[in-house]
């Protein structure tokens, strides 16, 4: 009894002692932690949109919407639709890869592997998820294409398929793992309810599992997307810098990512140029900020749902 | 085992008959050398204290515990006649023939009607005429029709917790089962949803025959023709439920259902 009363002794002393500096400076500090990613946000949209500006100033729009994108010409012009077409389709191709085998291996993780089988792919996986994006455009030029070249004699050495194929590649560990995060976060007993039912594990998986998650899983899909629509190397250096405005996927095409590469390493000076960088630039973070604005839609519906 | 002269269950055809089972959780052994009949159209309660294994038992006879990787099994569980744990016979053939309702409602994050229809649906009935009448008489049989006819492509989760109880009984009517198991149907509803459950469980045992666990013994006595008294994974006694509750053969039951422990 006498023991803690005198512990009580202490604690009382103490929090009437208690200085509360710290108390105070570490909100503050919190705050300003927080603020350098707002501002820097802010600084980087101004300076796109600032510069972009120039660009608008100097292109009528009518030219930018046109198929013709001829930068260093005599008569330089400014189209933008080849980069959006080439953006979109190595996207599509890379969709085209990654969501069958992503959703299959998730599906996989999620409801038939057994624990062990998990904690060993799941490693691989994220290693997968860790080469840098100028090894994958490597294994694109000098490996992937060269393959498919056999299977497509008419494949130019630079073409959209190959780097499509590979950022798919790239992207499966993306859309497996969230996906099977959303798989997982079903509760059992819609499981058990199923198989009560005399349901077999697939028609569990496709008719219970997949629907009851079916956000997370579309959610997955959108974050795959913006990171293909966002990626750089692998483009670059597997689809060459043709600007043509075609949908054969034997060709090269540039992407607006890649078309930034290129004039940010070559001599674009400082005319138009250097601002249709801006311009791109500001297109690309357009569909990115879409992208992610549609995911985070799509996760919200999801949380209401069980 | 059963007292003939309290009652003339016996002329009911066997639907289960479990011979020397035991089951063992890795080397945990769960169900120790269980011998039961349940027969048809009858209410079979399982009561005992938490843990005794009411529930490994009950999801032992539709093979729900085949679920769980670390479980062995011995000894017979004859459904019909057929050994349940036989490589021939399926398991999902069993499941559609014994249906099971959960002790925490789960229907599926559908609509009432997709739920309803859920069952029949991967058992390969696609004709919306006929699907439009299973849940009509499913949802009639599980006494929820009338209150949820009107919003039948509403979400489920929609419903209050004694309804979604009462839309799982009907989707398991819905593929029209033999047998109906229930794993404490009522512990997560209040007492005017457990008292509908218990109303609708007296309107089925016509068609179906139900094996129900509970550790309400009140529940055991209202609803109840045969009730079996478990212990540590044992069967302690089975018997004619008034006589279990008025009379009990073992010491142990008779503690039990005084309230002297568990
Ligand atoms: N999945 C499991 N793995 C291991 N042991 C389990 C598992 N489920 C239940 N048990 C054990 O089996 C015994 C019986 O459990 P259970 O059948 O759930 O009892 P009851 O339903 O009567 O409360 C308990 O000792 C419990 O700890
Ligand atoms: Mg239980």
């Amino acid at each position: 009894m006498s023991e803690s009363n005198h512990v009580r002794d202490i604690i009382r002393n103490n929090i009437k002692h208690r200085k509360n500096r710290l108390e105070m400076i570490m909100p503050k500090l919190f705050l300003i932690a927080g603020s350098i990613s707002i501002f820097t946000t802010i600084g980087i949209v101004l300076t796109l949109l600032i510069d972009a500006y120039h660009f608008f100033e100097q292109v009528p729009i009518r030219e930018i919407f046109s198929t013709k994108l001829a930068p260093l010409g005599v008569n330089p012009s400014f189209g933008i639709l080849p980069l959006i077409n080439g953006t979109i389709i190595t996207s599509l191709i890379a969709m085209f890869v990654a969501v069958p085998v992503g959703l299959t291996a998730a599906m996989y993780l999620s409801e038939f592997s057994s624990e062990n089988t998990r904690k060993i792919i799941k490693p691989v996986m994220e290693v997968l998820a860790g080469i840098p994006t100028i090894v994958y455009g490597f294994f694109a030029y000098s490996f992937v294409t060269p393959l498919l070249m056999n299977l497509i004699p008419t494949l130019e050495p630079k073409n959209a398929l190959s780097p499509g194929i590979v950022m798919g590649i790239m992207i499966i560990p993306l859309v497996t793992s969230l996906s099977e995060d959303a798989m997982s976060s079903v509760p059992n007993d819609m499981r058990e309810g199923a198989l009560a039912l005399g349901s077999t594990r697939l028609e569990v998986t496709l008719k219970v599992v997949i629907p009851a998650a079916i956000s997370g899983i579309m959610a997955s899909f959108v974050l795959a997307i913006s990171r293909a629509i966002g990626e750089t190397m692998i483009v670059t250096i597997a689809s060459g810098s043709s600007k043509n405005f075609t949908l054969d996927i034997t060709q090269s095409m540039q992407t607006m990512t890649a078309y930034i590469v290129e004039f940010t390493s070559g001599d674009a000076g400082i005319g138009t140029g250097y601002y249709s960088l801006y311009a791109v630039g500001l297109v690309l973070f357009i569909f990115t900020l879409i992208m992610n604005l549609l995911s985070r839609y799509i996760s919200r519906k999801y949380r209401e749902e069980y | 085992m059963l007292n003939e002269k309290n009652n003339n269950h016996h002329q009911n055809n066997i639907v289960y008959d479990v011979k020397k089972l035991n089951l063992w959780y890795g080397d945990v052994l769960a169900l120790k050398d269980i011998n039961l009949t349940i027969r048809e159209n009858q209410v079979t309660a399982i009561i005992g204290p938490s843990g005794c294994g009411k529930s490994t038992f009950i999801k032992t006879l539709n093979r729900m515990v085949d679920n769980i990787p670390a479980v062995r099994t011995s000894g017979e569980v004859l459904y019909y006649g057929t050994n349940i744990f036989s490589d021939t016979l399926r398991v999902e053939e069993l499941r559609t023939s014994v249906g099971m309702v959960f002790q925490k409602p789960n229907p599926f994050p559908k609509s009432i009607y997709e739920n309803v229809v859920y069952g029949p649906k991967i058992h390969g009935i696609s004709d919306k005429k006929i699907l439009s009448e299973i849940t009509e008489t499913s949802l009639k049989s599980a006494s929820l029709w009338e209150e949820v006819k009107d919003r039948l492509h509403a979400n489920a989760y929609g419903l209050s917790g004694g309804q979604q109880q009462r839309l799982c009984i009907a989707r398991s009517l819905a593929i029209q089962p033999q047998v109906l198991l229930m794993d404490e149907p009522t512990s997560a509803l209040d007492p005017i949803a457990t008292n509908k459950i218990e109303e609708l469980i007296n309107e089925l045992k016509k068609y179906y025959t139900i094996v129900i666990v509970t550790h309400n013994m009140q529940q055991a006595a209202r609803i109840s023709d045969i009730t079996s008294f478990f212990l540590s994974g044992e069967v302690i006694e089975t018997d004619a439920t008034q006589k279990i509750f008025t009379n009990p053969n073992d010491k142990k039951t008779e503690d039990y259902i005084t309230g002297k422990f568990g």
